[in-house]
């Protein structure tokens, strides 16, 4: 009989090695698939995973990975702190959406004004809706014990109404013949979020993506802060008598990681989205869960987790153009990427011993 | 929408330009390269798709017209598609790819593509870029839409004459103008043929959401509606209609399963004959950026076979219509008519302009219900 | 005028797909079990019901089909969660974009084909409504008067009670989960089989998000989740109602409504849960929490 033994201290090589193993699970299983769909599971798995970034067009393609994944990691690294301290906020999408709208509404406001001061305010803003979007849940539970889990949920829905409800009431763009969607802020040079430097992809996003690695990587391991986060995550009891508080905790938690979806938003809607429409929310907020899972909450395993994802989107999609391959073929890869890596966890958290009979 | 005013259009075009990126630029030269020996090659030719190919409707449609080039040109041309790429963040990227990939030309299907299909054609001056209903062009950007109401006229008679309880439902999608065209062109082509006639409107906020349709088609139907026109795009509210048996049109694509009833004819987009014509001129090197809005004559909106359920005096009826507006004998939208709030639109025999069309957005004098906003 | 006995059969069938995927989600959360897949298991039933009915020309058999496929779809979720110990939450996500991209890969071939239909039942509603109907008794029933109902809350509440009590926790969760897949995959079944008679790619459109709300709606009762499905249904059906009668309604305010109304009720009942001290909730103790014997 098989027996699992829990871990006190795991190797830092089986750490960083099941994140790998889930990926050549990954390979095989879906090379399985391709195969059993008719195409050649070699050439399918060197277009997703290869070719992005050492292909033909790489040029290209590397610096949109960046694009991709920088929303991602943005948010996932907010999630995760959370995560370690057994916070569960799984309604970035809502405060992605909120932070969106709040700063698209400075620039929309501000139109056509040329100043300086818009872009840094429509930082501030969408960070500061994305805080309030997520503090709602922080302060249900604090006040009344509801679940966060189910609040942030929610409120994801209410924000996606709340967009559809901007798109095509308060923020339509008044020479955009009725069609809905807000003014394009690519446009709007006061408010736009460009590539900085020429050909890396690179924009503000990516650099606040950059930086909120750092930050939390800081915060986990050499602040007080972190360390609390990270007792309470373990050992709840102990955490509390040794002064932490868990309302605090939820409020930090619950607001860094709205902050961090709500600038996420705000990012991509001056940036590579452009415009608020009712489809400005695309799923960042869900996959970014998946995100820090795949990085094992870590900020350096989110870094790379986002950059594995944006890898699985730009090479379905050449996949599609080269293969044929269909669409959807993403998903399942994400999906079972996903399964296989929660399944390898196993292995860090657990030792696998042989019962001995009694 | 269609026909735009190219004020705004051409001053985007130049500030993307003015975005013109070293890096990507230095890529194009390798589909720039391509034409100078590709005299033999096959015309490369891509398309970007907002939703599956197999949603049965829209995107179906498009990937129809893919497979009518590929059958009329045969090797001289090779199509490849990107499908389900959403609006917004991800568009300028598949756009370029598509572009990256050596495709010489390539249809931008879906409205919400319009800002990136500018940017990227900024950057590719040598890529010919086609947008489907958006109102932006450029040099190497043209656009394409249909003029569904054209569509709309032959089935509002249909509905008109076919309806017993003298009420006629309209599940709408978006109160934008195309739609808004063609409640009003139903509603005025069934008047004309039933003065009686009512016209419902439900807006579904959606293009496609099935349980939303059957739900709208249901509501219609308990308010006393027994012909439904939509503009979604799911088989949902014909399938109510024949639990109830009531009728309704095809959209989207033909829907030919749901016939002869309650399908009893449709309107649907016919790509393949846009399609068709823009790879043959960019063949033979006639190709302009146009602002294209095809109609029935055109061969772009078509008409589905009206079915034996339909009168036969009827159905000469629609198919006459059908034919004077291909013609360019008549057009839907001919005076006198007033706007629902009384005031004149269009005096006795004036028609309207493309201008008034593609910002519409107001009901036609008769339909009760208010516009919303 | 709206004839309000006309308007509640509508209710009746449009909240059947949510009232059975919310059925199916409450036993999996009254056993601890949070799994955030129903529209992966949803959209599994809609194709695989779809695929059957049309083989076999037999709706019943499609929809006996969507309920196999569900439970099997969910059981690498099970396996994750039960056996392997995963966090139910990223599970449940991985479960949602796998189910999509599965259906859309093998549905490729029923893609313009139609379903056999069948005749309706009383009143004109199809048997599936009523059997959805019949279900919310049932599952009380179960819930809250059977051994083996009592097992099952005994191991939501407090796995570890329940363990040592000599009850196989994992066993019983796993049984939770594949019935929650059974009953999500005849929800989605419906959406195809019995509404749309055609099969799309992504044709349930987010219903199965739409019954983990309700869960919570219904403070994890059977009863709280006829409501719940009647409340998230009725809204949709009463504002295309009025608009069919011509009444402007503001669609994207009213389409948040029972969302919200979702919130006040969890925090109402975490409000006299926390205050009275009294068992206000039904929300079971460990929903969401891994559980392992030697802990």
């Amino acid at each position: 009989m098989i027996r699992l033994v829990p871990r006190t201290d795991t190797p830092a090589l089986l750490q960083g090695s099941t994140p790998v193993l889930a990926v050549l699970a990954t390979m095989l299983a879906g090379g399985l698939l391709f195969a059993i769909m008719g195409y050649d599971p070699v050439t399918a798995i060197r277009t997703i995973f290869w070719d992005p970034l050492f292909g033909p067009a790489a040029s290209y393609s590397r610096p949109q990975l960046l694009v991709k994944a920088a929303p991602l990691i943005l948010i996932a690294s907010g999630l995760a702190v959370g995560f370690r301290a057994g916070i569960w906020n799984i309604g970035a999408e809502g405060q992605y959406i909120i932070g969106a709208i709040c700063g698209a509404a400075v620039a929309l406001a501000a139109y056509p004004a040329p100043e300086m001061w818009i872009f840094p305010a429509m930082v501030i803003a969408g960070a500061a809706g994305g805080w309030a979007w997520g503090m709602i849940p922080a302060l249900l539970r604090n006040w009344f014990g509801a679940s966060e889990i189910l609040v942030s949920l929610m409120l994801v829905y209410v924000a996606q109404r709340i967009a559809a409800w901007m798109a095509f009431g308060p923020m339509k763009n008044p020479e955009g013949f009725g069609m809905p969607g807000s003014r394009n802020l690519q446009q709007y040079p006061a408010a736009a979020n460009p590539e900085l430097i020429v050909g890396t992809g690179a924009h503000w996003g990516v650099v606040a993506a950059v930086l909120a690695v750092l930050a939390t990587w800081f915060l986990m391991s050499r602040h007080i802060r972190g360390f609390h986060i990270r007792a309470a995550g373990t050992a709840p009891r102990a955490a509390r008598f040794a002064g932490v508080k868990p309302e605090t905790l939820v409020a930090f938690c619950l607001g860094l990681s709205g902050a961090l979806a709500g600038m996420a938003g705000l990012f991509e809607v001056a940036g590579p989205a452009g415009q608020i429409t009712d489809k400005i929310g695309v799923g960042y907020g869900f996959t970014a869960i998946i995100v820090a899972f795949l990085g094992r909450l870590h900020p350096l395993g989110i870094l790379l987790a986002g950059l594995l994802l944006a890898l699985t989107y730009i090479g379905g999609e050449l996949a599609q153009l080269t293969l044929n391959l269909p669409g959807a073929t993403v998903q399942v890869f994400q999906g079972m990427l996903l399964f296989f890596l929660l399944g390898f966890d196993l292995l860090t958290r657990y030792r696998i011993t042989r019962r001995i009979a009694a | 929408m269609p026909c735009a005013r190219r004020a705004g259009t051409n001053r985007e075009a130049s500030m993307n330009r003015r975005n013109l990126i070293a890096s990507v630029a230095a890529m194009t030269t390798i589909s720039l390269a391509l034409p100078s020996w590709a005299q033999d090659e096959p015309l490369k030719v891509g398309f970007i798709y907002v939703g599956p190919v197999s949603d049965g409707g829209w995107t179906y449609q498009h990937d129809q017209g893919r497979l009518a080039v590929e059958q009329e040109f045969g090797d001289r041309v090779e199509t490849t598609y990107l499908e389900n790429v959403p609006e917004g963040v991800d568009a300028e990227r598949a756009l370029t790819q598509l572009a990256l990939a050596g495709n010489d030309v390539i249809y931008a299907t879906s409205f919400g593509y319009m800002d990136a299909v500018i940017n990227v054609a900024a950057k590719f001056p040598d890529v010919k870029f086609e947008h489907n209903t958006g109102y932006k062009r450029a040099d190497n950007v043209g656009t394409y839409d249909g003029r569904f109401y054209e569509g709309r006229a032959v089935t509002g008679t249909i509905a008109g004459r076919m309806t017993k309880s003298n009420k006629i439902g309209y599940i709408a999608t978006f109160p934008i103008p195309e739609v808004i065209q063609g409640i009003n062109s139903a509603y005025i082509h069934a008047r004309k043929v039933n003065p009686d006639v009512e016209m419902r409107v439900v807006w579904a906020y959606s293009w496609f959401d099935p349980a939303k349709e059957a739900d709208a088609a249901n509501a219609l139907m308990a308010e006393g509606v027994d012909v439904i026109l939509q503009h979604t795009n799911s088989t949902a509210p014909l399938a109510q209609l024949q639990k109830a048996g009531k009728i309704g049109f095809g959209q989207a694509s033909d829907m030919a399963s749901f016939a002869p009833t309650p399908r009893v004819s449709s309107v649907y987009n016919n790509w393949g004959a846009h399609y068709v014509k823009s790879v043959g001129r960019i063949l033979d090197g006639t190709w302009k950026p146009e602002a294209i809005w095809g109609g029935i004559g055109d061969g772009i909106v078509a008409i589905g076979e009206i079915t034996e359920a339909v009168p036969a005096e009827v159905k000469a009826e629609a198919e006459a219509l059908r034919d004077k507006i291909a013609a360019g004998e008549y057009h839907p939208f001919t005076g006198p008519l007033n706007k629902a709030d009384g005031s004149v639109w269009l005096a006795e025999g004036q028609t309207a302009t493309d201008e008034d069309l593609s910002g519409m957005n107001f009901y036609v004098e008769g339909i009760t219900a208010e516009l919303p906003q | 005028m709206i004839d309000p006995v006309a308007l509640f059969l509508m209710l009746l069938t449009a909240s059947t797909p949510i009232l059975f995927a919310a059925l199916g989600e409450l036993v999996a959360e009254r056993a601890g079990v949070l799994n955030l897949g129903v529209e992966g298991m949803m959209i599994t039933g809609a194709l695989a019901g779809f695929a059957a009915a049309y083989h076999s020309g037999n709706p019943v058999l499609g929809f006996a089909a969507a309920a196999l496929a569900g439970a099997l779809i969910a059981l690498p979720f099970a396996v994750l969660t039960q056996f392997l110990l995963s966090n139910q939450v990223a599970s449940g996500l991985a479960l949602t974009l796998f189910g999509l991209g599965l259906a859309a890969l093998f549905g490729k071939p029923m893609e313009g084909v139609k379903a056999p239909t069948m005749a309706p039942g009383p009143l004109g509603l199809h048997w599936i409504v009523w059997l959805g109907l019949l279900m919310v008794p049932l599952i009380w029933w179960f819930l809250n008067r059977s051994r083996a109902g009592l097992i099952l809350r005994g191991v939501g509440e407090n796995h570890d009670a329940a363990h040592a009590l000599g009850y196989d926790v994992r066993r019983v969760r796993i049984a939770a989960i594949a019935f929650g897949g059974a009953m999500a995959g005849i929800g989605g079944a419906f959406i195809s089989v019995a509404t749309v008679l055609q099969w799309t790619e992504g044709m349930t459109a987010g219903a199965g998000w739409i019954a983990l709300a309700i869960v919570v709606f219904s403070n994890w009762t059977a009863p709280g989740v006829l409501a719940g499905a009647w409340l998230f249904g009725g809204v949709t059906v009463l504002q295309l109602r009025l608009q069919a009668a011509g009444v402007r309604v503001p669609v994207q305010l009213l389409s948040m409504a029972p969302y919200l109304a979702t919130i006040v009720v969890l925090v109402a009942i975490s409000a006299r849960q926390k205050f009275s001290r009294r068992a206000g909730s039904t929300a079971p103790g460990s929903l969401g929490q891994d559980f392992h014997a030697l802990r």
